[in-house]
């Protein structure tokens, strides 16, 4: 090539043009800018469902920081701006707390497997409770039913129908196990979920990414993912929640089981406890050693799911 | 890149002035050159735009619309968007076979295609970081990772070592490469000191990404089909062959269609490590296959889901065996002797080698990693199509940028661009 004159280089050694090399960059650089002006046209095109969902996000919920780095004052606004928006998008007054874990308290739950028959009024009662997707039906618990003699899982079933108990079956309810030593905290990226004091696992609902780490990393099946806006309809919005527990969830982000902290811290008993009608189900203050929880832990033959796994539940199974 | 260091000079006056203005030139330069071409090249890298357009309104709308629009569930919450991020990692960490015969053994030859090995590299990590990005429930929280200003949980999180081992290769390979292609350009010899320790970290660091990945999944005590100290050691045996095979295909492209060639000897010792990987992967499946189905217990039962069907349900059966076939007769491919030549035998061996290789390391690992569930339930998957569509998007990007890469590398490798070139046009 012995034009120096030529700063676009010639594929493969191809012969000089007839054309004058100035005039032939320039009618290539015009090229250039009308695809580029037509790339960038189509990239906007492409991205634009993108100003929708923008719509949704304000700047300061954008800008919102880890749960635990707000000050009083902070969730004060933040809590504020979370009830307007309820109020704006359902017409209805809600409530957000931000109940606290109460000192010197430790709370566990244990489910008596020689009574639950089956009924399954606990999974209806925790999706009332935690404001669930009414079309999904979702739930924090599911029920397993399983063929007596074995404890082996792979044998149960969480869809079953028909008259419960059925006479060769036992009933294994499954939610959160609030363990000591959690594997789906660990694995968070970004600290969206962590434990509290009194043993209860939360999300920080506007912290999480959704990356989902913690869903599979949970051995219990527990944790949830909004892959819609849950759908509520407005009658039917339980309005006493709490930041960390039942308030309505943003879309995109991870939840679970809280042992309903926004009654249990209130002195109240869990929702899913409340509507068992056998009293299969003992919840309380392990560390309160005249609770009723404390005596059959001490005093019944108690059992916990995947032990081996090491993640020590404060979810207990008995039997009579 | 700080100021001369001593180099060997060169004739070129302009050598003197500071890299400070030089470098940002050089990268103008060759960004203009990177969209100068044939009618193919523009061809298909309208046909790379398009579809990676096409990928970005799928991810668009899934963003507006919520991770509905994918077919994952709170069963398999992981689906074809981290399998294809698995499988990208290996072909990142795979880039640096070329570097380990290169510098380790200091065979000469494969410093002319080494760079070709790095820019793959780049390629891959960018559609590794896309990959995990599409996967995310709300992207716009992206920010909550970066250290400082978010909260990192280092180092208990896996998912923050891979975040920084797999920032830190591409950055450690941006600078090799940008280093290697300006010294090339400035008519100098590379100075040692500015790259070979970055060579030897990448060689750590490639093992380090595919190790870290492979711990995302073998760390989770309640899935007990990841559950397996093998998985990292696999990783990289299947590694080292996609990595490769895929290497030899770029440069059968180069010396297609820009007329790059490189001598036959890198590419046999390619060859010879495909084998050696690739005979390592196979034994190390069969060792696997052993301890899951003549135990049994709670791993078989994936397992038993993935290469037979379980209760009524076999949607990955056909992926797993398809899987075997493929990388069955891609290993009897390699080791014919034609496949040391540049024939038919060693392209269809190596994208036999591919295309099982991705297929094992989505459909075959990451899918049966959540069926059956924890709860033993057995919810199936398969992707939908916006979830084909991002990830046909993330490749025609990856291969988007690779393809400016190479042009850029053959264009400077080729001596067509020199600093001596007066820069009418930009």
């Amino acid at each position: 090539m012995t034009t120096t004159n030529d700063s676009s280089p010639k594929e493969n050694g191809q012969g000089d043009r007839s054309l004058p090399v100035l005039q032939n960059s320039s009618r290539r650089t015009a090229v250039k800018g009308a695809f580029a002006t037509l790339g960038a046209a189509a990239f906007v095109a492409a991205v634009s469902p993108l100003r929708q969902a923008a719509k949704q996000t304000t700047a300061s919920e954008f800008m919102q920081t880890h749960y635990k780095r707000l000050t009083d004052e902070d969730k004060r606004k933040v809590i504020e701006r979370l009830e307007a928006e309820v109020k704006q998008e359902h017409g209805v007054d809600v409530d957000i707390a931000d109940d606290r874990p109460i000192p010197g308290t430790k709370f566990v739950y244990a489910i008596n497997l020689s009574v639950c028959n089956g009924n399954g009024k606990c999974v209806e009662a925790c999706h009332k409770e935690n404001n669930h997707d009414r079309a999904t039906n979702q739930s924090y618990i599911r029920v397993l039913e399983m063929p007596k003699g074995t404890m082996d899982m792979e044998h149960g079933n969480t869809t079953y129908s028909g008259v419960v108990p059925k006479d060769d079956k036992f009933y294994l309810p499954v939610q959160c196990q609030q363990c000591d030593e959690p594997p789906c905290v660990d694995v968070c990226p970004v600290k969206a979920t962590w434990k509290e004091e009194d043993g209860i696992v939360v999300v920080d609902y506007n912290w999480c990414i959704g990356c989902r780490y913690c869903e599979a990393a949970c051995p219990y099946h527990a944790r949830r993912f909004n892959w819609k806006q849950a759908d509520v309809p407005a009658d039917e919005i339980n309005p006493d929640q709490s930041y960390l527990s039942n308030r309505l969830r943003p879309v995109g982000v991870v939840e679970k089981c809280t042992y309903c902290l926004h009654r249990t811290r209130r002195g109240k008993l869990p929702a899913c406890l409340e509507a068992c009608p056998t009293g299969a189900r003992v919840f309380g203050n392990i560390l309160d050693p005249d609770s009723n929880i404390r005596w059959i832990l001490e005093n019944k033959r108690v059992y916990i799911l995947k032990e081996d796994l090491g993640t020590k539940p404060a979810f207990f199974y008995y039997f009579d | 890149m700080s100021s001369t260091t001593a180099l060997p000079t060169s004739e070129d006056q302009r050598s003197d002035e500071p890299h400070l203005l030089s470098y940002p030139r050089f990268l103008k330069r060759i960004l203009w050159l990177a969209t100068e071409g044939s009618f193919g090249f523009y061809a298909w890298m309208t046909l790379l735009t398009a579809l990676s357009l096409v990928g970005l309104n799928a991810w668009a709308n899934q963003v507006a619309g919520g991770m509905i629009g994918t077919n994952m569930t709170d069963h398999v919450s992981w689906g074809l968007y981290i399998a294809n991020f698995t499988f990208c990692v290996g072909l990142a960490a795979g880039g640096v076979m070329m570097v380990i015969p290169a510098y380790l053994y200091d065979d000469e030859d494969m410093h002319k295609v080494v760079i070709v090995g790095e820019t793959v590299a780049i390629a891959a990590i960018v559609m590794c970081t896309l990959s995990v990005v599409v996967d995310l429930g709300r992207p716009d929280r992206f920010w909550h990772l970066i250290p400082g200003i978010g909260e990192f949980n280092w180092p208990v999180s896996m998912l923050t070592w891979d975040v920084i081992v797999l920032n830190g290769y591409l950055l450690i390979n941006l600078h090799v490469v940008g280093y290697l292609l300006y010294m090339r350009y400035l008519g100098r010899k590379p100075n040692p000191t500015w790259y070979i320790p970055f060579v030897f970290l990448s060689i750590f660091w490639a093992i380090s990404i595919h190790t870290v990945t492979a711990f995302l999944y073998c760390g989770l005590g309640g899935r007990p089909f990841w559950n397996t100290a093998l998985l990292a050691p696999r990783f990289l045996a299947s590694a080292f062959v996609s990595g490769p095979a895929f290497i030899i295909l770029v440069m059968r492209v180069m010396r297609v269609t820009a007329g790059y060639t490189a001598p036959l000897g890198p590419a046999r010792t390619l060859v010879q490590i495909i084998r050696v990987a690739m005979v390592v992967n196979l034994v190390m499946l069969a060792s696997e296959i052993f301890t899951l189905f003549y135990t049994g217990g709670a791993h078989v039962s994936a397992a038993n889901y993935l290469f037979f069907g379980a209760h009524g349900h076999s949607g990955l059966v056909p992926w797993m065996w398809s899987s075997i076939v493929l990388n069955l007769i891609g290993t009897v491919l390699f080791f014919m002797p034609s496949a040391m030549e540049r024939s038919t035998v060693r392209i269809v061996a190596c994208l036999c080698c591919i295309a099982g290789i991705w297929i094992e390391k989505g459909m075959g690992l990451i899918i049966p990693g959540f069926i059956p569930s924890t709860l033993h339930e057995i919810v199936e998957y398969s992707p939908s199509l916006i979830e084909w569509k991002v990830t046909v998007g993330i490749w025609a990007f990856g291969l988007l940028i690779l393809t400016v890469l190479m042009k850029v590398v053959v264009s400077v490798f080729g001596g067509q661009v020199t600093p001596e070139q007066p820069t009418v046009t930009t």
